[in-house]
């Protein structure tokens, strides 16, 4: 009685300390294929209730009939051929029954053919890479980290409703078209995956993989990367918005034109107060993770930038490390950034933490873009 | 099951009590298998404890969302060495221990065939733990890739890593070797007349198991191995720009990893098929089919490795193949459930705590292994994969499966290793504590793994808070049953009543049947005949 | 079945050995404590732990020579029936296939670069956004690789140490007929040509190694070729070369008038294990060498 009570008090501890809403099914499936999975699910649950109550209704009846406290006394069988064969064969039936409409799925759900956008999704440590290569807004390319700030994590900030869940870029798709998602990785495994979709497929560095899905709504749908990447495993989520047919155009559109204020600025000279200034949001996005906000890095894993030979040395070797990063090591190519960023971060690791090896300017990145 | 005829098994002691040494030295360089026993039970309990401490550490962490404790990378190091330390540490020796113990008294063996092997297979041991325990102290801590030590993540970590492959290297090693000696035993050793199909069913889940683990622990020790010239001499097996794939190390890894699974529950259904048919006193329902099943599911366990893998994109007709055959196992499984099921049927049933244990074990392991066969679904799986459904299936058959087991293992056979009687109150309070905070530990995380929560996370989102807390204290309330489970034990072994020769009516196997109780120190040295 | 069962009556007639306590496993144990720990350290730049690996080393010989020297003693001395002996047998075969297991591992790795990841690499998607310019063909080193290299030739040498490892298994075959037929001059002979097969052999492998370091560039680190090629390979000169000292020993046993016709497990064991390196030779000699 009194464990009873305990737990009841300490589940009632458990639940007065949250507000918000408890989760413990499914997402409500966004897509066709999310939607099949859940029926399957359904299926099969019943179908385990069924038997477990039916083998678990035979154990507490004999649990409570046939005890000896009861007077109840052993009978000897220990065999009985026929009964044997028919619990061998009937679950081998039952599972026949579920392989059909399972294989169904499995086999639409691998179909990737006849897509109407595709996008190249690359895992990085740790934050997603999205190219558009075919499709509406073919060319489009960026990055997309996440924006929950230090300080909610930390406990110093309340945490908000997408806590851990939100990015600075999310991925824009239109409602209701094919999206062919090709999955490919940087350094280690990651897995993107999208609850609302159906979707979970790992991102194997070297090599590509395919998935798609075809959102039936808009709206924001969120996960999370699902394959352990590393220390912040745990921080790299994948966000997508859908929306309808024109809002995908009009932002294609506006991203075109962003892209296009970017390369201008590839000409420009920026001072160094600029430069570090827009370096240091750019290094709080992309670097901070490995390298530290005090520029220090955790040896041996990660370097530090303080006081390091590439960034007080030619700035071009620190160019290259940046653009390129190294191969078989964490440090990843950060191609995606654009020419003023890679300068102002550049810049900004040149000049922080006790360096002084002087400013880059866009233009000097762009000229050793390969 | 068997009569026997012959009983001269009374040991007579020829060669010296403890054959010349004493002290720690007994311990170091014994050859007898209930002193290997003895160590391997107790190496057990200590890893148990030390990776029950990093599951609570883990608990604490995700008690609330934000970082509260520890860093990102300390969590994965703890998620990575509580899994390593409690599948290598804890559950693969307990039944090692029981096997030791065990077998050669179940077929009237004088000892295990290779005793002073038997010997290294333990003392192997403890310096494999030493190493991976030590991986923490090293630069970059231990390592943070998970158990299941995928490429080419287990390449960017520091010395720890190359701890834990030496210390699974050495492992692997001990296991090998142990399970030789068991086949060996088995095979080699039992007394005339003691033909297999007359043997208790434990030896036979262990002679089946022990051929799993001499096929599939080299296996693993290939793959680590890989992963150490991968890391320093410049080989690319799990590197495409050489050529080579990280999806090959999963395909290795499973390949030894799912038997394995089956190696940490087989035993434990042996443990069971002696229980249960003691407390119905009913002999076990179905033997025959007991072995075909238990070595149908050692068969098939070589082909399903791949439902692991669902996600890193295999062709659709790799995932169909895997999924089928995973389906398949339910049907052997299930055999084993009805069989042990109906053996209770009609029989005289009491329930001290061996008992509670196994029923508990029944009704939870067919939990998880319905859980199993939810995630053998190909579509369902891509929504659960990696999720903290995956994380409740495996403790439901892990832990309430094989450790249920050992649990009612210890219980049952307590008095034939000591010779005194545990305190059978305090044994069913353990029971219902474990059995209550095991439940609220992992059944909401299903919950959490439907919702989306995946594993390996140090931080979460707040819907996810109500069960991890509940999750949480349930692991709190886990570590103190265990602590209850010690002091029971402990006070067993120093003033427990002095046990009846037969404390369980319905027991009839040789050790119970043709030695005293507590049992001697040699076992049949003259082997009984069974008839 | 009836015989087995009369055999195995027959085997019962006697006391089962039950061997006295002894202090080598932990010491072995210890020494291989040792030298993982020197190798970790090693293996991450620090010299120190050369130290720690050598004082394993001479611990687990030392702890070698004393175990394996109270078995002999023990085995001279009569202590190993016939019921130990088919113990000795089931351990064996046993401990051959965890090791044929182990070189599974390496085979499926081969079979997995030639068969899946390096056709994967250069399919036409990835060849057009990840490794342009990659085709598939075995040998590979894979797409990241730039330096030249050439195969290793199956009809050199290799082709020779084929026939070597064979004829070995054929001579360790006349050396066991022999020891059936107490015939031990002959015994010794057929034996010494054994070893000095297999130290040929070794000699031979350790030539190609130079020779594809040096003339072929083909390295350990030669892509997935480099890898499993030198891992197989120097998997299975490593075991060659424990067999060559098995069968060293057990000439010197020879020697000194050990084993029976009738009795003499060791020897079998070591003619086991030789058979087990010949066979994973052909599979090498096979599949990385000729197809
Ligand atoms: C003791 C250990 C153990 C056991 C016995 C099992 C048993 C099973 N497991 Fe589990 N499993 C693990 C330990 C175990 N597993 C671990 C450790 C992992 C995770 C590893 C990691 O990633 O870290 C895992 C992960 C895992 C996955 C991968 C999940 C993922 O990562 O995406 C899958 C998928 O197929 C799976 C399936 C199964 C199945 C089908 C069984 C079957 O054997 C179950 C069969 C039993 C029953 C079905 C119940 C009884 C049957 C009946 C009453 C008959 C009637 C039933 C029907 C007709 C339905 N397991
Ligand atoms: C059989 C093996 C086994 C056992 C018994 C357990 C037992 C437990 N496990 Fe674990 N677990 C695994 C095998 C096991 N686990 C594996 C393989 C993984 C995957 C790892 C990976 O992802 O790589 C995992 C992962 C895992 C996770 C997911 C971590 C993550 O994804 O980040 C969690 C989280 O809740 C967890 C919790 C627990 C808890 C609360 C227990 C509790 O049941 C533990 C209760 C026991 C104690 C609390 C010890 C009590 C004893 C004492 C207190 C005595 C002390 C006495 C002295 C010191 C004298 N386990
Ligand atoms: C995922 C982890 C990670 C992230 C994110 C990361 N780096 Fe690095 N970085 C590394 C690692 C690891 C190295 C060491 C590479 C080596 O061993 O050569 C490194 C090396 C460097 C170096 C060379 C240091 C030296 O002394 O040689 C520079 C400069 C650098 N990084 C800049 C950056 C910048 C700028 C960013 C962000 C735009 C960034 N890094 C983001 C992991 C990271
Ligand atoms: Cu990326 Cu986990
Ligand atoms: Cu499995």
């Amino acid at each position: 009685m009194k464990v009873v009570a305990a737990l009841a008090g300490l589940g009632g501890l458990a639940l007065s300390g949250t507000a918000h809403a408890i989760a413990w099914n499914f997402q409500t499936p966004a897509s066709r294929l999310a939607a099949e999975i859940d029926d399957l699910h359904q299926l099969v649950m019943w179908l385990i209730i069924v038997i477990f109550a039916g083998v678990f209704g035979a154990m507490f009846y004999s649990v409570y009939a046939h005890r000896k406290s009861k007077g109840h006394r052993a009978e000897q069988f220990h065999e009985n051929t026929a009964v044997e064969i028919i619990w061998t064969v009937i679950p081998a039936i039952i599972l026949v029954a579920i392989a059909v409409p399972v294989t169904k799925v499995v086999i639409s759900q691998k179909d990737t053919s006849g897509a109407d956008i595709t996008v190249k999704v690359t895992g990085y440590q740790w934050k997603w890479g999205y190219d558009y290569l075919k499709g509406e807004g073919e060319g489009i390319s960026f990055l997309s980290t996440l924006a929950t700030p230090r300080a909610q994590i930390e406990g110093t900030a309340p945490k908000g409703e997408n806590y851990l869940l939100e990015v600075d870029n999310e991925l824009v798709v239109p409602v209701g078209k094919k999206i062919r998602i090709l999955t490919t990785a940087a350094d280690v495994i990651h897995s993107w995956f999208l609850p609302a979709f159906g979707v979970k497929q790992d991102a194997i560095p070297g090599f590509l993989r395919d998935t798609w899905f075809r959102a039936d709504r808009t709206g924001t749908f969120r996960g999370q990367c699902a394959e352990l990447c590393g220390k912040e495993h745990g921080f790299m989520p994948t966000v997508v918005r859908v929306v309808s047919a024109e809002d995908y155009t009009k932002w294609v559109a506006e991203f075109k034109q962003k892209s296009a204020k970017a390369a201008e600025d590839d000409t420009k000279t920026f001072t160094l107060q600029d430069l570090m200034q827009r370096g240091e949001k750019v290094y709080a996005a992309n670097c901070v993770a490995c390298h530290q906000a005090n520029g220090r890095g955790t040896p041996p894993a990660f370097p530090p930038l303080a006081g390091s030979k590439t960034a007080t040395g030619p700035k071009e070797g620190h160019i290259d490390t940046v653009l390129n990063g190294r191969p078989n090591t964490a440090m990843q190519p950060f191609k995606q950034l654009s020419n003023a960023e890679l300068a102002a971060v550049i810049t900004y690791e040149r000049n922080s933490w006790g360096n002084k090896a002087g400013e880059v300017q866009p233009a000097e990145v762009k000229a050793r873009r390969k | 099951m068997s009569a026997v005829a012959d009983t001269h098994g009374h040991a007579h002691d020829a060669h010296g009590h403890h054959g010349g040494y004493s002290g720690i030295m007994r311990w170091i360089t014994t050859t007898n298998h209930k002193d290997i026993g003895t160590m391997y039970l107790w190496f057990s309990f200590v890893m148990f404890s030390i990776g029950g401490l990093m599951a609570v550490m883990i608990r604490m962490e995700l008690f609330s969302p934000g970082l509260q404790f520890f860093n990102p990378e300390f969590f994965n190091q703890l998620t990575t060495m509580h899994g390593l330390i409690m599948v290598f540490g804890a559950i693969m020796p307990v039944f090692v221990g029981f096997a030791n113990w065990l077998i050669p008294m179940q077929i009237g063996a004088p000892d295990m065939a290779f005793a002073r092997l038997n010997n290294w297979s333990f003392w192997l041991l403890p310096f494999a733990a030493s190493l991976l325990v030590l991986s923490f102290f090293m630069p970059g801590g231990a390592p943070g890739v998970g158990w299941t030590m995928y490429a080419p993540l287990t390449a960017q970590m520091g010395m720890g890593m190359d701890f834990t492959i030496f210390a699974i290297h050495i492992l692997g090693m001990s296991s090998i070797l142990g399970s030789i000696n068991i086949i060996t035993t088995i095979l080699n050793m039992r007394a005339p007349g003691m033909t297999l199909m007359k043997m208790p069913l434990f030896c036979w889940t262990w002679l089946i198991t022990a051929y799993l683990l001499v096929a599939v622990m080299p296996v693993l020790a290939g793959a680590v191995t890989m992963t150490l010239t991968d890391r320093h001499f410049g080989t690319t097996f799990f590197n495409a720009a050489g050529g080579g794939d990280p999806v090959l190390y999963q395909h290795i890894f499973w390949f030894f990893g799912h038997p394995e699974v089956y190696i940490i529950a087989l035993p434990g259904f042996g443990v069971i098929s002696q229980v249960i048919p003691a407390f119905s006193r009913k002999p076990l329902f179905g033997y025959a089919s007991m072995v075909y099943a238990t070595s149908a599911i050692a068969i098939l366990s070589f082909i399903v490795w791949a439902h692991h893998m669902y996600t890193v994109g295999m062709p659709v007709t790799g995932q169909l193949f895997f999924m089928y055959a995973t389906t398949l196992i339910a049907v052997p499984t299930g055999v084993k459930v009805f069989n042990w099921v109906t053996t209770m049927w009609k029989g005289s049933l009491t329930f001290e705590t061996p008992m509670l244990f196994a029923c508990g074990f029944l009704f939870m392991f067919t939990l998880g292994g319905f859980t199993g066969l939810v995630l053998a679904l190909v579509p369902v799986d891509i929504q659960l994969q990696d999720t903290y459904y995956v994380v409740a299936h495996f403790h439901y058959v892990m832990v309430a499966g094989a450790l249920f087991a050992a649990f009612a293992g210890i219980y049952f056979w307590l008095p034939k290793w000591t010779g005194k009687m545990y305190n059978e109150t305090l044994g069913k309070i353990h029971f219902w504590l474990t059995m209550i905070f095991f439940n609220m530990i992992f059944f909401v995380q299903h919950f959490l793994g439907l919702a989306g929560m995946p594993r390996r996370i140090p931080d979460y989102n707040l819907m996810f808070e109500t069960w991890n807390k509940i999750s949480s204290l349930g692991a709190f309330g886990m570590g103190l049953a265990q602590l209850l489970f010690l002091y029971i034990v402990v006070s067993c072994i120093r003033n427990g009543k002095p046990a009846a020769q037969l404390p369980w009516e319905g027991a009839d196997s040789l050790e119970w049947t043709h030695l005293p109780t507590p049992a001697p120190y040699h076992s049949f040295e003259t082997p009984p005949v069974v008839k | 079945m009836a015989h087995v069962a009369s055999t195995q009556a027959q085997v019962r007639q006697q006391h089962y050995s039950v061997p006295q306590p002894m202090p080598w496993p932990i010491m072995g144990s210890t020494s291989l404590f040792l030298m993982a720990l020197g190798a970790a350290f090693v293996f991450n730049d620090m010299r120190a732990g050369w130290v720690s690996i050598a004082a394993g080393f001479v611990l687990l010989l030392y702890m070698m020579v004393r175990w394996f020297g109270e078995v002999i003693r023990e085995s001279e001395g009569g202590r190993y029936g016939r019921w130990e002996d088919v113990s000795f047998r089931w351990g064996m075969s046993f401990f051959i296939f965890s090791e044929v297991m182990f070189f599974g591992a390496f085979f499926g790795a081969l079979f997995w670069a030639r068969v899946y990841s390096v056709p994967d690499l250069a399919t036409l998607e990835s060849q057009a956004l990840l490794w342009s310019g990659f085709s598939a063909h075995w040998p590979s080193a894979g797409p990241g690789f730039a330096e030249q290299f050439s195969p290793m030739s199956a009809w050199g040498i290799p082709a020779l140490n084929t026939l070597l490892l064979l004829s070995s298994g054929v001579t360790v075959t006349f050396a066991h007929w022999n020891l059936i037929a107490n015939q031990r001059g002959k015994l010794l002979l057929w034996l010494a040509a054994t070893v000095a097969l297999g130290v040929t052999f070794i000699c031979f492998q350790a030539y190609e190694y130079i020779h594809a370091y040096h003339e072929l560039n083909l390295k350990l680190s030669t892509g997935v070729y480099g890898s499993t090629f030198f891992m197989l390979t120097g998997f299975h000169g490593f075991h060659v070369t424990l067999g060559a000292i098995m069968l060293t020993v057990i000439w010197f046993r020879c020697l000194k008038g050990h084993f029976k016709p009738d009795h003499h497990f060791a020897f079998e064991g070591v003619a086991w294990y030789w058979h087990f390196v010949d066979v994973v030779w052909l599979g090498l000699f096979i599949f990385v060498y000729w197809l």
